[in-house]
């Protein structure tokens, strides 16, 4: 049987990103992917002769600033056509709104001034709490319990940066950390499409509306996140995505990392209460001194691990992650460019004119319906470079919400429902778009569950909400990485700072192994 | 069927043998447990425990909770529920186990039948359902709440045995914790011979509708041997002398507990025994291994031998007169031993290298007037009272 130092089940980024740490610190580390493709949700397809469609992830709002420098990212053929592309709030009568720079820094369009000023007062405040935040995504989220090896350091640090806002400023915090980003946006805004473009922004891929509580925290999430070292971006990688799971497999193979892609773990073999190995669908058993999954948490417990090693309490709390997946995803070929009433394709086009429009869509998942007038973000990679699509075509990806994780009508239904009010939407914001679709590609949020084992179709492998954020995340007994069987680590978006693409929980949870290791 | 919606007016069940008990209860002392009217004394406490311990008593198990697990994964299943090895336990055969949760905190203790290969009966003081289904979730296992299905019965007693064959069941070959089966009355008839006494004994499962014939049979061929229906109170003398606990009474279980210093450990209430370590995984193994091998058990469960002949339930136990160190959780004057006798739970290490120095306090209601008394307790081995009667086969011909 071959053995390794460690195993890493999962060769998405986070996979990718703890292997890596953990062959520069020395190890021999072997990364299983059970799919053909490394790269998770990142990976690229060719779906159609002559086009190249993001599989799921579209835009980097994340990468972790010691993955991308330390696993030398950019040498490794990472770079941005841009680091924080405009976004359009989208009109039905052309009076778009535009938002430029980091988190919108400035806005142009028709918009009143007080709106102007009010919006730069927010900005300027959500982008503090944020900065303040944003050193808590490079730890292991602490615990009360006795020897937890808590970085004490670290987080008097991270106290001192919330303290270093001010009175004022801190008491804001207060007031706001656990507030619903509608009332905020209503407090402080007037501008319809300025309010429906944060609302979006705030619940993209989650399981909430912008009138659900805590949801303002999922906003101070998105704009902690950083690319090389721009606060609030949103960077569209060069050729793709699909690059930035290149650069993380080059960097990976540059670091001696083994990379294994088609063989699907079936089994964590389990030996005197420790981790010693893998189980291969093929039947190969390959072992290790530890294991890391970077997949779904539930998963890693549920399937491959199994209840038979796990308590029943334990149990219970792993199948209690909640994982509901509100998004869908919309990949159309097209052969001519759309025309967003004259809105410029070189930015993230969203559509949500209002606050109430999200919330609306969201409205209609509580009771598994699918929304008539679903919300969305639309990037068209063609138009921002050549290589994505024939001369002249385009393609499109479209993240769509709310879409039903569990349909009442059953899912062929919901999907085709989902679609048509999906286009239906699109059409009216770019008349004769639909005219010009070759090709279409539609994923519910149980299909997004089929293809990539995202636990209810989830993008962030459990529900981003503050109840399982931090230290909550996936849950207390393992949100330090470690896992009650020894040997086993979980590395995956599953677990803090997890959620969209970042490399940071697997970097974190390398770190935390190597640690541990030492001491 | 009646209107559900009723239920209020019936907030008590009664068991299938309740017209017999009520007609043997003219002291009338009736208390819930688990939802059924029962009795506490019937005419003559120590006339019913002298039954138990001189001649028979028929006791109303009825409600016992009872769960039937079924499946070909039973005995896994229930080696992940429980700390004792259930795949090993013999078809026919009857042990005493207990469960932990994560902590490895009890949540009860339960005798476990195994009926067949792939089908086992845990029987146990208080309601588990959720966390018994829980737990069966990745097990090709069906767990199902049978308690109104099985009427149970317990007959006790030097003379048990004698009744049994008068009635008809020749139990002469039947060993402790195991099962016979019988033909009775159109319907079949399980005795196990288990109990909560100490004594010689047997427990009877049946059908429902044959429960009140059985009890007529062995009332009838019991006659001879002063056979004698019993109360709770009476039983509960015979399992303090018999050392034995009661969920609810000696410990709470930890789904229960309220207060978290509340909970309990197998190593804090004397079950570490039961425990195997060598069989895989069980609720709360980790737990309970890093108990074990950091010897952070803080309480332990002690049998007490106390000066005079005044009851000490629920006393407070202290070191030197001076230090609060425990609490005695039963307690009785024992007319089997003539001793003063306790179940307890001290600190550690009051339970063994500091306890010759430990007093009870306790309050002695005399005519309307408290007195405090500080008795010497002395730690004694549990059980109090253990006759070879218990466990000799063929049984002895009383």
């Amino acid at each position: 049987m071959p053995s390794f130092d460690a195993i890493v089940i999962g060769g998405g980024t986070n996979g990718l990103a703890c292997a890596t740490r953990l062959a520069q610190a020395g190890q021999r580390v072997l990364v299983i992917e059970g799919r053909d493709k490394l790269g998770g949700s990142t990976a690229e397809t060719d779906p159609w002769p002559g086009y190249r469609s993001p599989c799921l992830s579209h835009l980097l709002t994340h990468l972790d600033p010691r993955v991308e420098t330390q696993m030398k990212l950019a040498d490794h053929g990472l770079s941005f056509v841009d680091r924080n592309i405009p976004s359009t709030a989208l009109a039905l009568d052309g009076n778009h709104l535009v938002l430029t720079g980091a988190a919108g820094d400035t806005i142009s369009g028709l918009i009143s001034d007080a709106d102007r000023t009010a919006w730069q007062g927010l900005r300027k405040r959500l982008m503090g709490f944020a900065g303040a935040l944003a050193p808590f995504r490079a730890m292991t989220p602490p615990r009360l319990a006795k020897e937890s090896g808590n970085q004490y350091l670290k987080l008097a640090q991270l106290g001192l940066g919330l303290r270093r806002l001010g009175r004022d400023e801190f008491r804001e915090f207060l007031r706001l950390a656990l507030i619903n980003i509608a009332d905020v946006l209503e407090d402080d805004l007037a501008d319809d499409r300025l309010r429906g473009l944060v609302a979006f922004d705030t619940v993209l891929g989650a399981w909430m509306g912008p009138r659900s509580p805590n949801s303002l925290f999922l906003y101070l999430n998105r704009l902690s996140g950083e690319i090389s070292g721009k606060r609030g971006a949103t960077a569209l990688p060069r050729s793709g995505m699909g690059s930035v799971a290149t650069a993380m497999i080059q960097s990976a193979k540059t670091a001696g990392v083994e990379l294994k892609s088609g063989a699907m773990v079936e089994r964590i073999i389990v030996e005197n209460d420790r981790a010693t190995g893998v189980a291969l669908a093929s039947g190969e058993e390959i072992s290790a001194t530890t294991v890391i999954s970077a997949i779904n948490p539930k998963t890693t417990f549920l399937d491959l691990v199994g209840p038979r090693h796990i308590d029943t309490g334990f149990a219970n709390r792993t199948r209690n992650i909640r994982s509901r997946g509100g998004a869908a995803k919309l990949h159309l070929a097209l052969k001519g460019t759309p025309d967003f009433r004259g809105a410029n394709l070189r930015s993230r086009l969203v559509i949500a004119p209002s606050i109430r429009s999200v919330e609306d869509a969201f409205n209609a998942v509580k009771y598994g319906e699918v929304p008539t007038r679903p919300v969305m973000e639309i990037i068209l990679p063609s138009a921002f470079e050549a290589g994505h699509a024939p001369d002249g075509h385009h393609v499109l990806s479209a993240i769509v919400q709310f879409a039903p994780h569990e349909p009442k009508d059953g899912k062929e239904s919901a999907r085709n429902a989902m679609l048509e009010n999906t286009l239906s939407v699109l059409e009216d914001h770019a008349p004769g778009i639909r005219a010009l679709i070759e090709h279409s590609d539609f994923l519910m949020p149980y299909d997004i569950e089929d293809r990539y084992g995202m636990a209810g179709g989830n993008w962030h492998h459990g529900e981003l909400a503050v109840e399982q954020m931090l230290f909550l995340r996936p849950f207390p007994a393992v949100a330090q990485y470690s896992t009650p069987i020894a040997g086993l680590w979980l590395a995956g978006a599953g677990n803090h700072p997890g959620g969209g693409v970042s490399g940071a929980p697997g970097w974190n949870a390398a770190e935390r192994i190597l640690s541990r290791g030492r001491s | 069927m009646t209107d559900p919606r009723l239920h209020f007016k019936t907030p008590l069940r009664q068991t299938p043998f309740h017209s017999r008990v009520a007609e043997a209860n003219v002291l009338n002392k009736w208390a819930a447990w688990g939802g059924y009217t029962t009795a506490l004394e019937l005419s003559d406490g120590e006339m019913e425990y002298s039954a138990i311990r001189n001649s028979a008593s028929l006791y109303d198990l009825c409600p016992m909770v009872k769960y039937r697990i079924s499946g070909a994964d039973a005995g896994a299943y229930l080696n992940r529920l429980t700390i004792r090895n259930a795949a090993i336990l013999a078809v026919g055969s009857v042990h005493y186990t207990a469960w932990c949760d994560d902590e490895g905190k009890l949540l009860d203790d339960g005798t476990l039948f195994r009926w067949a290969d792939t089908e086992y009966m845990l029987c146990c003081q208080e309601r588990h359902l959720p966390w018994l289904l829980d737990t069966a979730a990745g097990f090709d296992v069906a767990v199902a709440e049978i308690t109104e299905e099985i009427a149970a019965l317990s007959l006790q007693g030097p003379c048990s045995a004698s009744v049994l064959n008068a009635a008809g069941f020749d139990v002469k070959a039947l060993k402790p914790f195991r099962m016979a089966r019988f033909a009775f009355d159109g319907g079949e008839l399980t005795v196990s011979r288990t109990g909560f006494t100490g004594d010689l004994g047997y427990e009877l499962w049946i059908a429902p509708d044959h429960a009140v014939s059985l009890w007529d049979k062995l009332m009838e061929a019991g006659a001879p041997w002063g056979i004698r229906p019993i109360g709770t109170h009476a039983l509960d003398t015979a399992r303090i002398e018999a050392g034995f606990i009661v969920a609810n009474a000696d410990f709470i279980p930890a789904h229960q507990a309220l207060r978290e210093d509340r909970v309990r450990s197998p190593f804090e209430m004397a079950l570490d025994w039961m425990i195997d370590w060598d069989k895989g995984h069980f609720n709360g193994r980790r737990a309970l291994v890093a108990e074990r091998n950091g010897s952070t058990s803080k309480w332990a469960l002690v049998g007490l031998d106390i000066d005079s002949n005044v009851s000490t339930e629920g006393s407070i136990i202290y070191h030197d007169k001076k230090r609060e160190v425990g609490h005695i959780t039963a307690a009785t004057w024992s007319p089997a031993t003539k001793r003063n006798i306790a179940i307890a739970q001290l600190l550690r290490p009051y339970h063994d290298q500091k306890s010759d120095n430990l007093w009870v306090e306790v309050y002695a209601l005399r005519e309307l007037q408290y007195a405090k008394l500080m008795l010497r307790a002395k730690v004694t081995p549990r059980p109090f009272f253990n006759p070879a009667r218990r466990r000799a086969t063929p049984p002895g011909n009383y």
